[in-house]
């Protein structure tokens, strides 16, 4: 029988969120509410110095004097910051050399995921540092790397062990006053992952991390922070999924990149978070800050595909301080149901001879809201500045909702920008046209909105290219009208 | 086993768009192995039964019946009637960006050998498939790495789409105004390839406004269509008396 939109439709509603489980681990939490004690206590749990301690406290000084930002095309309730536990570990706290040693429920949990670390160790070669909840557990391939001098650790190691990179660092791309969830978690930051390339050196793998968020009510504080010394390159995927819950679960991360001269980074993201169910109940606030500084003729890329999430705030940006050095931005996100997302970048021009390229993708279905946000800034010693802008939405149905903001300022009269935009409807005369050549009208959906998206697919490391494919066939529930 | 010789058989069909009649009692009968002409006025209904044979839904069959190889297939959906073997070639294919011409047809194949429970065609014989078919139809192999229809010409258009038809190999072709756009050169590779596609086991139904591509394809039988009705069958020289004198007569014929 012949596929209707309203079969489409039904079906696409009972679709349980794929990774929708919740594994019970032994975990530690501390009471809900944050104050100046909460955080000393994150800092005291983790063992950390006194100035990591300061810093902190001073970030969450500022934060006090900060408001929640309202700019963004995102309708939401504010989430209670004193109704939060601002710290959650497993118990077990683990010093492991291997995976016999980790919570059998946890690799339960990666079996489902299908990202048993054992298949990753063997057949990916990809070294992973997976945050449940908010301390690493399991670090791999730490060996391989570290003969290369390679650094790849959670960021509470790397207080613990390379207190003088991180204090150099943290917090020099994204000052801790930078925003209001930029401030949290400055102030809260429970872990994540840092990671430091020696110079003239080429990371032999991909560098992985997974985060899941796990217990109920607990929001999580990331921090990653991703060093790139003179020539060297790294490539870094972090790909999300967490366990579908009632509550809104907030989630506001920092990730900082520096690429120092000539060096190169490519940082990739699959964002699968509970989006919510059909009614726009539950699912992750997701309020992200990522920045990268760019130094002499250096490089960096960053590719997202966010599919996840009720709420996404989220703008992965460039400053390119050095001369001849090179941004850019890969985004496709997908939004159904109530999801809402403000999405894009930040192309920040300083150095003679810089290049910025953005290419977003949004796909909105059923009732969400898609919206791209960036902006494109030349200062005036930015000599023969390039940036080159595209945005396209694809629409499916009638009830959703694309929109673009693009901001370009502009103060060298030598800077070339280039914007270019698009809005198009996945037509019904698409689908009877893949129909009339056998092919159902999921998998029409699917090919179109492949095809739609292809430019930003292909700048995804192999290994996850065909994951994200999938995630987008997954998410896509879409309607087609 | 029962070997049916009707491809095609459209029992006194009816069916309306949005309400509105278009089709208002077609009869037609197509055996395997024969290729028949269907001409008429515009807005007479031939686009209409095109889509309808390939099962567009915004189509509503009203009355009678349209059966494929002896069953009935009134309500199966456009993808199962392309398994079964149905092809219609567009008059105005769509583009899907992004979709390459090589992906599309693959994935169109892979389609419906899953459908038939066959697994998917290797990539070796896939791509000598696609050679073959792309060299008998003229087309080079950049064609094949450009997006569906994006940017293609008109001809370009035609031509990709009786490539797919050749790599489908259906067993029922139904072509829309494929010679629309086509200037004389690119008529007479797209009609040579109909023709080498063309054997005793399939059937082709040519839908046109002008004799020019029935001197090619030749048909065995004519139907003018007229009003939502076949007014009038016969042989080649109907065609070509219409092409003479138009449609003129047929309607005092008929009144």
């Amino acid at each position: 029988m012949a596929y209707t939109e309203d079969e489409l439709k039904k079906e696409l509603e009972t679709k349980e969120y794929e990774y929708g489980f919740y594994t019970d681990i032994d975990s530690e939490t501390f009471p809900v509410g944050l104050n100046e004690d909460i955080v000393k206590a994150i800092s005291k749990k983790k063992n950390e110095p006194e100035w990591m301690t300061d810093w902190r406290l001073d970030a969450f000084k500022t934060w006090k004097t900060m408001k929640e930002p309202e700019w963004s095309n995102l309708k939401y309730n504010k989430p209670n910051f004193q109704d939060i536990s601002y710290y959650s570990a497993p118990k077990k706290k683990p010093d492991l050399n291997s995976l016999d040693e980790v919570d059998p429920e946890l690799l339960k949990t990666f079996d489902k995921l299908g990202i048993s670390l054992d298949e990753q160790k063997k057949l990916s070669g990809v070294a992973m540092d997976i945050v449940v909840d908010s301390v690493s557990v399991a670090t791999t391939f730490k060996h391989t790397l570290e003969e290369k001098g390679i650094i790849f650790c959670s960021i509470s190691d790397a207080i613990q062990n390379h207190p003088e990179l991180v204090r150099k660092h943290l917090g020099t791309v994204i000052p801790k006053k930078d925003n209001y969830y930029a401030a949290l978690n400055s102030a809260v930051f429970s872990d994540g992952s840092f990671c430091y390339i020696p110079k003239g050196v080429r990371c032999p793998m991909e560098l992985s991390t997974y985060f899941r968020i796990n217990q109920a009510g607990t929001g999580q504080f990331e921090r990653t922070l991703v060093i790139a010394d003179e020539s060297s390159y790294v490539s870094y995927l972090e790909g999300c999924t967490a366990p579908s819950r009632d509550e809104n679960q907030l989630h506001a991360a920092v990730v900082e990149l520096i690429a120092h001269d000539d060096a190169e980074i490519k940082y990739s993201t699959v964002q699968n978070w509970f989006p919510g169910d059909k009614n726009g109940k539950g699912g992750v606030f997701n309020f992200v800050t990522k920045r990268g500084i760019c130094h002499n003729r250096s490089k960096i890329s960053w590719t997202q595909v966010e599919t996840g999430s009720a709420i996404t705030w989220k703008y992965p940006s460039c400053i390119l301080k050095g001369n001849n050095s090179i941004g850019e931005f890969y985004s496709i996100a997908v939004t159904n149901n109530f999801q809402q997302a403000d999405t894009g970048t930040k192309m920040i021009h300083l150095g003679k001879n810089t290049k910025s390229t953005i290419i977003s993708k949004g796909v909105s279905a059923g009732k969400s809201q898609n919206s791209y946000r960036g902006l494109v800034q030349v200062s005036p010693f930015a000599e023969n500045a390039r940036n080159f802008s595209q945005c396209d939405s694809l629409l499916m149905g009638n009830d959703c909702g694309a929109h673009t903001f693009p901001y370009i300022e502009v103060q060298n009269k030598t800077a070339q920008i280039e914007h270019e935009a698009s809005t198009s409807k996945i037509g019904e005369d698409q689908i009877f046209y893949c129909n009339q050549r056998g092919i159902d009208t999921e998998k029409a959906i699917a090919l179109i909105v492949n095809g739609f998206s292809k430019e930003v697919l292909n700048k995804l490391p192999m290994e996850f290219a065909v994951e994200a494919q999938k995630l987008l066939e997954i998410s896509l529930e879409g309607s087609v009208g | 086993m029962d070997k049916f010789i009707n491809m095609l058989e459209i029992n006194n069909l009816h069916c309306k768009i949005e309400g509105k009649p278009i089709l208002k009692g077609i009869n037609l009968k197509i055996n395997k192995g024969e290729i028949h002409a269907i001409m008429g006025p515009n807005g007479s209904g031939k686009s209409t039964l095109a889509n309808v044979i390939s099962g567009h839904e915004d189509y509503e069959i009203t009355k009678g019946n349209i059966y494929f190889k002896g069953q009935e297939i009134n309500e199966l959906s456009p993808e199962d009637r392309a398994h079964e073997g149905v092809f219609l070639s567009f008059q105005y294919p769509v583009e899907i960006p992004g979709v390459t011409v090589t992906n599309f047809i693959k994935t169109a194949i892979n389609e419906s050998r899953k459908a038939k429970g066959i697994d998917e065609m290797p990539s070796s014989e896939m791509l000598k498939k696609i050679r073959a078919k792309a060299s008998l139809l003229e087309i080079d192999s950049n064609f094949l790495s450009r997006s569906l229809n994006q940017g293609f010409s008109g001809g370009e258009k035609k031509r990709n789409e009786i490539f797919q038809m050749a790599m489908m190999e259906p067993e029922l072709a139904v072509l829309d105004e494929t010679d629309s756009g086509l200037d004389i050169d690119a008529l007479k590779i797209v009609a040579n390839g109909v023709i080498k596609c063309s054997h005793e086991d399939n059937s082709v139904i040519v839908i046109t406004h002008y004799q020019r591509l029935l001197d090619y394809i030749v048909p065995d039988f004519v139907h003018i269509v007229m009003d939502g009705r076949v007014v009038k069958s016969g042989d080649k020289d109907l065609a070509k008396k219409i092409e003479e004198v138009g449609y003129d007569w047929l309607k005092k014929e008929k009144s």
